[in-house]
Formats: structure tokens, C-alpha cells, sequence
């Protein structure tokens, strides 16, 4: 499967691909486009969704002895600092792997972004490049600051640079994501307001998205960083009104499922509030919580695409990646959609007859 | 109040001066994390620090609304600040260039900088924030109007039509949220002395113009409310001294 180049025609009309393991094995995949996304769900089901909006995290600037050194913000350590992963020279035509590593910058380096100036502060044990990065001002100031230096993160792969309304999702509120939640780039008021006459409930949770990879292999088996969420206390009741009534809880995107399965796996279950979650889902993986996802297309080899086999066994999945290919779906974050739920086909059917 | 404005997050365009400041002033007061934006970092400044050292909260937001660029930069640097925005009041607005001229000799320019401003600024903004509103299922919306969108009033041709469609796409916008728990209202704030009218009709009579203060109490009395006014309803204040008068 090959990524998408650039922003689809239409937010809301990508490729979508559902992936129904209670279904027959013959009949257990649909190709269809992401505005059939309601007809797959059902009344009393609830569509969660990561309301952070994405950061501008990327910035470009240079170290005392003048080499170029691009920061890309991966999470929030307070008022005035965040932990970062450091680049060095090229932008992001090249593949991260391709780029040549930042000079070696001491704990007390500092680092020039445009107007604003920022110390390293803290190395991780995991590699010098990921770093802690405590900026010369705080606040409304420092987002201000970020804002105006900041890009979002770019990808080799896409054939122009992404504004900052592109890497937005139509509900983005809080400025928490380091990198777009894409599952939920597909979602238009069109498609979420169907739902919703359907007798779909939405709710929503804030998690802080990081970098999903760096091309440093020692960053990388470090990835993902334990990652903040808050999750409402209305999200917390919808989901027990939920599966009270035996509806479904579909997540839009790993980062939902994280928030969700990381706080459910805590002492008490899933309660409203901050919180962080160094939760890894892994094929072996058993939710508490969350019964299907809505998610980007990915390819068989992609770590994401283990993700997924939480919600449908590895033949089904083998299956939905082969003919996502031969369908020509395109992958990463503009890409096409996923939507592995147990009994979507069914409800279609149902649909279909009522 | 059955709908206390006291904690809510509120955006307000065009913080610095006129309405706008007396808005900021007016929902700290009442209890709102208020967030401020406008262009001038000095004016805005100063009124943020005010509202502090009255024992209110502000934040400073330095934009043009009419800045295509701005829309996202302001939404997330107002979310970092307060949380997620429950009330946005698009009050800033352009006259274009004073003395106001004669539809006849108005460049193409004014114009479009008119509905830039006060027209497309507001659709950005709101595209931007009514989303995460419509999302938990509540907010207001609040597009400051004048009587200029109703009236034609000679030489208020560029600024008028600006207001009238941003009327016209408020109606749209209630219609649209219908049942989302999000509503819109469009106010006319009536004649105010304020630098902006000073600008247009600079030899008004001072006394026959509202105190913006007092125009800012009866707004924020209206968010309030409960019920308040239908959604896409035009409400139109008349503090002048005028409306003393009035029984």
C-alpha cells in the first residue's frame, strides 16, 4: 500500500474498509467510502473520539555554533517545557532515517527558534537527541511563541508542505497533539451529525498524541512515550450507559484506545480525570472497553497494523490488508480508513432489509 | 442566573478597544476565563492587565481575525490557555477607511477588507470553535451586528453589507446547530461612544451615544439568561439614554 501525496478533494470521501470478524469469512469485508460510515453502526452504539487539537511541533532554528537543528515537541512537561526530539540539517523532503543527526548539544546548549530561545535541560537514557527542552518564556507567551515558529510536523512522503488546518480534526479543542489523530481526519460534521440521527452518541477524550517515529532506532524503541489524556466524566458515563445497554464502544483511533484501555486497566477502572498511560496494545491484547476502532489504513507490516488485531483475528486481517492492496487504499495520515468491528456487516444487513 | 457565565471560557475578537475591552471587562467580572484577542499587543495588554489587577482572569491573543493563517493559531492558543472555548463573541470589526466614502468612490479594496474582517474572520473562528462546542454538546455563539445591516444608510455600504451577511450566515449557522446544544445569536449593540464611532460620525453628539460598559452588562445579562433568545434570533440593545426613557 502506498501513503497519500496529498489532502484529499473532500475531508469526509476517503476509501473505507470494514472489517467484521463476526461475520462470515466470506462475507466479512466491505469496501466502501468513509460518508457509508453510519450504515455499519447502530442505535445505542457510541463513537469515541480525541478531541486534542494538533500542535504546530515542529521548529526549525539553530545552536549557538550555528548548525540547523529542527525540534520536534513530542509532550508537555510543564509551563515552559517540553520534551523534544532534535534533527539535524535537511527539512522534511528527506526520510527521518536519511537525515544526518543534530551536533551533539550538552545538558545547558542552547537552542534559537526564530525569536525564541529554549536550554537543554535533561537528556533521556534512551538517546541525546531526545531531550528535555526548557524554553525563555512560559505560558500564553510560550504558546504564542509556538504558534509563530511552529509548523506541524511534515512527512517525506507528501508532495507539499501541510498548513496548520490540515492537521486539524473538525472537534480539535486543546492543543495536545504532537501529531495529527488521523482516524478522525475523515469525520465531518456531515457524517458525525448522521450518526447521531441514527442514535449513535459521540463522546470525546483529550490525548497527547506523540511522534509515532523518528528514524533514530534507539527513539524509536522508546516510542510511544507514556502519553497524558483526560478523559470527561460525560465520557465516562456514556461508556457505562453503553455497555449497560449493550451497545458498542468504537474508538476513533489508537490514541482512543490507549486513553480508554490505559485508564481501564488501573486500580478502579475507567474514571474521569487526568491521567497517563504507557499502554502498548499488542496483538495479544484483550480490551476492556473498547469494541472496535475506526482507524487509517495500514499495511500488514505497519506497527499500527498490530493494533487492530485486538478487534479481529490475524487471517481476517491478512485478508483486509491484501485486498486494501490490490484495492489500491492509500495509508498514513491523509490517507484511507479502517473500521474493524465485530457486527458492522451485520447492522448493514439489517439496514438493509428494515 | 440559571446559566451563570461564571467559569465559563470565553473568546472575544476585537478585546482592546470599544465593546470588546467593556465585553472582557464585563464577563471577568462575571466569573469567565476571558480571552482576549486583537492586533495592537500594547492597547491589549494593557486591558488584560486590568482585568487581572481587578481580580479577573485574561489572556492575550495578538491577531487579525482577517488573517486566514491566524484562525487555528488563535483557537489553540486560547484552548491552551482556558480549556476548550464555551463562548465566542465575534465583536471585531472594520468600518474601512474614515471618513466613510460613497459606495461610488469605495475602492474594491475597502471592500474586500470589510468582508474579510467582518464577515470571513467570523466564519473562520467559528468554523473553528463551534466543532469542539457542537462536540460536548453546548456553547454560544455571539456576532456582534449593527443597525447598518438592516438600514441603508448612505456612505455605510462596504461596513453594512459586511454586517448583513454576517446576520444572514448567524441564521444559517442557528439553523445548522439546531439540536447540537450550541446556539448563535446576533447582537445589535445600538449607537455607542466608542473611538470607532467617533471615527465615522466624529461630530455625534457624545450624549445621545451608549456608555459601552453599560451595553457590555446588558450582553453579558443575555448569555445568562434563561431562557435566552431563540437561536438566530437578532437582538437589538438600546442603552442610550434614550432607553432610559423608553418604559
Amino acid at each position: 500500500m502506498k501513503p497519500a501525496t496529498t489532502y484529499p478533494a473532500r475531508r469526509d470521501d476517503v476509501r473505507l474498509l470494514v472489517i467484521d470478524a463476526l461475520a462470515p469469512a466470506d462475507a466479512a469485508l466491505r469496501e466502501t467510502r468513509s460518508p457509508a460510515l453510519p450504515d455499519f453502526l447502530a442505535a445505542g452504539d457510541l463513537l469515541v473520539v480525541n478531541d486534542a487539537a494538533t500542535v504546530p511541533a515542529s521548529l526549525r532554528g539553530h545552536d549557538d555554533a550555528g548548525n540547523d537543528i529542527e525540534a520536534r515537541l513530542v509532550a508537555a512537561r510543564g509551563d515552559d517545557r517540553f520534551a523534544a526530539v532534535l534533527f539535524g540539517a535537511g527539512d522534511w523532503h528527506q526520510r527521518t532515517e536519511d537525515r544526518p543527526p543534530p551536533a551533539a548539544l550538552p545538558i545547558g546548549a542552547r537552542v534559537q527558534f526564530g525569536a525564541l530561545s529554549a536550554e537543554i535541560v535533561a537528556h533521556s537514557p534512551a538517546s541525546p537527541r531526545l531531550v528535555e527542552l526548557r524554553f525563555a518564556v512560559g505560558g500564553d507567551a510560550l504558546w504564542a511563541a509556538l504558534y509563530r515558529e511552529g509548523r506541524p510536523v511534515q512527512y517525506s512522503y507528501l508532495a507539499h508542505d501541510l498548513p496548520l488546518w490540515a492537521v486539524q480534526t473538525v472537534y480539535a479543542a486543546r492543543p495536545w497533539a504532537f501529531e495529527m489523530p488521523s482516524a478522525g481526519r475523515p469525520l465531518s460534521w456531515e457524517i458525525l451529525l448522521a450518526l447521531r440521527r441514527k442514535g449513535v452518541r459521540w463522546a470525546s477524550l483529550t490525548h497527547a498524541a506523540g511522534l509515532s517515529a523518528t528514524g533514530d532506532p534507539a527513539i524509536d524503541a522508546a516510542l510511544p512515550l507514556a502519553e497524558r489524556y483526560d478523559v470527561p466524566a460525560a465520557t465516562v458515563r456514556a461508556v457505562a450507559a453503553t455497555r449497560a445497554r449493550g451497545g458498542r464502544v468504537i474508538a476513533v483511533g489508537t490514541t482512543v484506545v490507549r486513553a480508554l484501555e490505559g485508564a481501564a486497566a488501573k486500580e478502579g477502572g475507567l474514571r474521569a480525570g487526568p491521567g497517563e498511560t504507557d499502554l502498548i496494545i499488542t496483538p495479544t491484547f484483550r480490551p476492556r472497553v473498547v469494541d472496535g476502532i475506526l482507524s487509517g489504513a495500514h499495511a500488514a507490516h505497519e506497527s499500527h497494523f498490530s493494533l487492530l488485531a485486538a478487534f479481529a483475528g490475524p487471517d481476517l486481517l491478512a485478508a483486509a490488508a491484501a485486498l486494501a492492496t490490490r484495492a489500491g487504499f492509500l495509508t498514513h495520515e491523509l490517507g484511507d480508513s479502517m473500521l474493524v468491528l465485530p457486527g458492522a456487516l451485520a447492522v448493514r444487513a439489517e439496514h438493509a432489509h428494515g | 442566573m440559571s446559566n451563570p457565565i461564571a467559569g465559563r471560557n470565553v473568546l472575544v475578537t476585537g478585546g482592546s478597544r470599544g465593546l470588546g475591552r467593556a465585553l472582557g471587562q464585563a464577563l471577568a467580572r462575571a466569573g469567565a476565563r476571558v480571552v482576549l484577542v486583537a492586533r495592537h499587543a500594547d492597547e491589549l495588554a494593557e486591558v488584560v492587565a486590568a482585568i487581572r489587577a481587578a481580580g479577573g482572569e485574561a489572556h492575550a491573543i495578538v491577531a487579525d481575525v482577517a488573517d486566514r493563517e491566524a484562525t487555528h493559531a488563535i483557537a489553540g492558543q486560547a484552548a491552551a490557555a482556558v480549556g476548550p472555548i464555551d463562548v465566542l463573541v465575534n465583536n471585531a470589526s472594520t468600518l474601512g477607511p474614515v471618513p466613510l466614502r460613497l459606495l461610488l468612490d469605495t475602492d474594491c479594496e475597502d471592500l474586500e477588507r470589510a468582508l474579510a474582517v467582518n464577515l470571513v474572520g467570523p466564519f473562520r473562528l467559528t468554523k473553528a470553535l463551534a466543532g469542539p462546542m457542537v462536540l460536548r454538546g453546548g456553547g454560544t455563539i455571539v456576532n456582534v451586528t449593527s443597525d447598518a445591516a438592516t438600514e441603508a444608510y448612505e456612505r455605510w455600504g462596504a461596513y453594512g453589507a459586511s454586517k448583513a451577511a454576517l446576520e444572514q450566515l448567524g441564521r444559517v449557522w442557528a439553523a445548522e446547530l439546531a439540536g447540537t446544544g450550541v446556539r448563535l445569536v446576533n447582537v445589535d449593540p445600538g449607537e455607542m461612544d466608542t473611538g470607532m464611532h467617533a471615527d465615522a460620525i466624529p461630530d455625534a453628539d457624545r450624549a445621545t451615544l451608549a456608555d459601552p460598559t453599560r451595553v457590555a452588562r446588558e450582553i453579558v445579562a443575555l448569555l445568562q439568561a434563561e431562557p435566552g433568545p431563540a437561536p438566530g434570533a437578532r437582538v437589538a440593545i438600546r442603552s442610550g439614554p434614550q432607553a432610559e426613557v423608553s418604559p
